[in-house]
């Protein structure tokens, strides 16, 4: 029986939609030359009762619908992480919009499906509602990543990301046919019952095409190639959503398909994803002149640091990736945050040159954009230095060695290139005419709790660890 | 009664040539129909089993599969047409502004 409760326990999606659904009614209303911000301010409100939703939700932990959706401290911080991203993405769209002359009410209606879709993959707990909510999420991206229509860099990301995006997702879909054939369910906990009794071949091959699905959607190594293209072409504030918030829900489905299904005979292939995510993403970063495409490269390479927490397993390894994503969601999307504000009119100002002298043009953004870079690399006193070090001491207790060392030497490479657009930044001369508009009051609040989180959890990491161990404890339960 | 894996193996060469036709053909249209084949080798598979099983939910995933793969037939053939209306071709080799 479906009761009431089962409603509350999806209550942030359904609220979600109902906005976003709001938007698109309210949208033609709007007369033609007036602005869109209002539409905006919808989507803002809708995202800050979502956020009330998923903190009502805390009283009502438990299943719905038959099972097939589970709301624990693990979908609640999901929740929030997701929530939190959308928040600033629209912040920082309301001036991007505006600057870039987009009049799209769709666009604000795109994000908050979108975060839907992520929001319900993190809760799911049945792979063929995990599968339709992969989809919403990524059917509303590669929209979103188009938005520039006129423009053939944008339309061209988008159908990179969407060939590659539908292609992974076909294999996603025949890993979740192989497991429903293997063990006869689709639900998480029933497959984690049978797999217990046996394992079959069946079962090894399901997880490695799911691993192959999510590995493209989280943009992991060998399945890293769309990266760097879609996000060059992407409007920033996109990139800013598609680089932290469908990754975050990947990585969520990734934890309980690999631990909460208790399936064994994936370390290999994790390990072997970590290292080259690591090494190919770092490598590839080191020569890029587009910051926006430097920064894709950075996020294969956080995705590598973020799949050793995975090969190190057990509660340590688990709460380490939970912890890793909500401090790489902080501080990259303040990142793209601010690329997307100095970008400018038809995001002509993307390179490391146009970012020469800024530290004199705008000391108040190329400080913050520092305070980013520096977490990215992992300095202390910022979110990134505690995410690291948590993944690889969690690697280290494992006995992976060898990935905690691969994984060092990472980091120091990655040091070189953050470090570079700080060095251009700070003492290079202006050598471009790249004007720094004033930040508007909207951008402001979202840079602001991007970096209130950085420098938060940098600081004062123990209280989200704790709550990120008692997440890991439920989903492994 | 045929057996099950004769319906498995079939559903596999069907997603590997989707997989080959994706990997290997430069007609994005080309490209985009083979991805709507991996989805029905899929279901192939998940029909099968579902027969075996002797339970109706295999049956249901595969409505699921396809009402999905309009959604995304939808907004793909879309993004070609917005695609083919900048670059006037259809050619993914020539699809390349943005490179390495």
């Amino acid at each position: 029986m479906i009761s009431a409760v089962d409603y509350i326990r999806i209550l942030p999606e359904l609220v979600l939609s109902v906005f976003g659904i709001l938007v698109m009614i309210v949208d033609p209303l709007i007369p033609e030359q007036s602005p869109k911000r209002p539409l905006g301010m919808i989507a803002l409100v809708g995202v800050l009762a979502g956020l009330a939703a998923t903190a009502y939700q805390v009283g009502f932990y438990g299943d719905a619908f038959f099972h097939s959706v589970q709301v624990n401290t693990f979908s609640v911080f999901f929740h929030i992480v997701i929530l939190l991203i959308a928040l600033v993405v629209l912040l920082t769209s309301c001036e991007y919009l505006e600057v870039q002359k987009i009049r799209a009410g769709e666009y604000y209606g795109l994000i908050l499906f979108g975060t839907v879709g992520m929001m319900l993959m993190t809760s799911a707990v049945e792979l063929v509602l995990i599968f339709i909510a992969l989809e919403i999420s990524s059917i509303s991206t590669y929209i979103l990543a188009g938005m520039r229509r006129r423009v053939a860099e944008s339309s061209e990301s988008s159908l990179k990301y969407f060939l590659l995006g539908s292609f992974a997702t076909a294999f996603f879909l025949y890993g979740v046919a192989m497991v429903y054939g293997a063990t006869g369910s689709t639900n998480i906990y029933t497959i984690a019952h049978a797999l217990r009794t046996q394992q079959s071949t069946l079962a090894y091959l399901a997880v490695g095409l799911m691993f192959v699905g999510l590995g493209f959607k989280v943009a992991a190594a060998p399945f890293h190639v769309w990266t760097p293209d879609v996000y060059e072409g992407s409007p920033a504030p996109v990139v800013a959503l598609m680089s932290t918030g469908p990754k975050a829900a990947a990585f969520a489905v990734l934890l309980r398909v690999l631990f909460g299904t208790g399936a064994i005979g994936w370390f290999w292939i994790v390990w072997l994803a970590a290292i080259l995510s690591m090494t190919l993403g770092n490598i590839g970063a080191l020569v890029q002149q587009n910051v926006k495409r430097l920064l894709a490269y950075s996020s294969i390479a956080h995705a590598g640091y973020l799949l050793v927490a995975f090969a190190a397993g057990r509660e340590v390894g688990i709460s380490g990736a939970i912890f890793y994503t909500a401090t790489y969601a902080a501080m990259n999307v303040g990142a793209f945050a601010v690329v997307s504000h100095l970008s400018g009119e038809g995001e002509k100002y993307v390179t490391i040159d146009d970012y020469a002298g800024l530290g004199r043009r705008s000391p108040p953004l190329a400080g913050i954009l520092t305070i980013f870079l520096l977490s990215l690399i992992g300095i202390p006193a910022t979110g990134g230095f505690f995410a690291k070090f948590y993944v690889f001491s969690a690697a280290f207790q494992s006995g992976l060695t060898g990935l905690v060392i691969i994984g060092v030497i990472n980091s120091a490479i990655a040091a070189y290139y953050y470090l570079r657009i700080i060095v251009h930044m700070y003492m290079r001369d202006e050598r471009t005419e790249a004007p720094v508009a004033r930040i508007p009051a909207t951008l402001g609040i979202g840079l602001a709790i991007s970096l209130i989180a950085t420098i938060y959890l940098g600081v004062l990491p123990g209280r989200l660890l704790e709550y990120a161990l008692t997440s890991a404890r439920d989903l492994v339960k | 009664m045929v057996p099950l894996s004769y319906y498995l193996i079939l559903s596999a060469v069907l997603f590997a040539c989707g997989v080959a036709g994706f990997l290997i053909k430069r007609n994005i249209i080309t490209t985009f129909l083979s991805i709507e084949l991996m989805l029905n080798g899929v279901n192939l598979s998940f029909v099968a089993f579902a027969a075996q099983l002797k339970s109706l939910d295999g049956h249901i995933f595969v409505f699921f599969v396809m009402v999905v793969a309009a959604a995304e037939a939808a907004v793909g053939l879309a993004i070609i047409i917005s695609v083919f209306r900048t670059r006037e071709t259809l050619n993914v080799d020539r699809v390349n502004v943005l490179k390495l």
